[in-house]
């Protein structure tokens, strides 16, 4: 399935929304639609990894990329994953203690501050 | 012993393509229902890794992958780079994950090699036996239907 994006504000939030594979060919585009967001003003964003069916390692340099860039603007990023396979995904690189992860959209943008990780695992 | 064999450009649209190929073969070859998904990110990341090393090196070689699935389904993703390239392959402490100093492509580089050996029991990353280049094997169980009686 393609990779899609499309974005929504959501109480102070950029909320991507991704949909489709995320890997070496298409995280390109999803680098691409962050670094816009960030440079157009946008200080605390959200991934939401909802319909996401596939992510490699590309996807989630790509994620990392993003979480430093907000960091050094001083914003925030967080990403929205419920399911196991994709969580396991985050576990087995250790990268979920690196990403302030959350179960629903709700949860993550009812966080003001969650720069320093404040997330909790889903 | 059935055998597929794929050879691609290194280019990143043709990754998918192999996924897709190696999920259908292992489909087939009886791997567990449960174990495709891994199966599915494991080829990914083994052929997403040789492509990055071909452009790497400025290689335009195929990049090879071959699937066999005697007593278990056997994954071989074969690149062309030279050898020292595969030197240094690490797990990433997360301290180190998000480091400023870490450059995107070490990152992904040690969050693949992550996530192949988080998902495969069955790895090894050896030299090929004829030239330059480096094999990367995967290996998964397989079940057969019992023979009728």
């Amino acid at each position: 399935m393609e990779l899609s994006l499309a974005t929504r504000i959501i109480a102070g939030h950029t909320v991507l929304e991704v949909g489709g594979e995320v890997d070496v060919y298409t995280a390109p585009r999803l680098r691409e639609r962050l670094v816009e967001l960030v440079d157009g003003g946008a200080r605390h964003v959200v991934v939401d990894l909802g319909r996401v069916d596939f992510l490699d390692s590309t996807g989630l340099g790509v994620l990392v990329g993003a979480l430093k860039r907000l960091r050094a603007a001083n914003g925030s990023f967080g990403l929205v994953c419920s399911k196991e396979p994709l969580l396991k995904i985050f576990r087995i690189t250790a990268l979920d203690q690196v990403f302030p992860i959350f179960p629903s959209v709700e949860n993550a943008t009812s966080v003001t501050d969650d720069r320093d990780g404040g997330g909790s695992a889903a | 012993m059935a055998t597929v064999r794929l050879s691609f450009s290194p280019a990143p649209v043709h990754v998918r393509t192999a996924r897709l190929v190696g999920v259908a073969v292992a489909r087939r070859a009886g791997v567990a229902e449960e174990l495709l998904d891994e199966v599915r990110l494991a080829i990914g990341e083994a052929c997403t890794r040789a492509v990055a090393l071909h452009r790497q090196y400025g290689l335009s070689d195929l990049v090879l992958v071959q699937m066999s699935d005697s007593d278990s389904y056997m994954v071989s993703v074969i690149d062309r780079a030279p050898i020292e390239a595969s030197v240094g392959l690490a797990k990433l402490p997360p301290d180190e994950l998000a480091d400023e100093s870490l450059t995107d492509e070490a990152l992904t580089t040690g969050v693949g090699f992550a996530l192949l050996a988080g998902f495969v029991d069955d790895l090894q990353v050896r030299p090929v036996e004829d030239g330059a280049g480096t094999e990367v094997r995967m290996v998964w169980p397989v079940s057969r239907p019992q023979k009728q009686r």
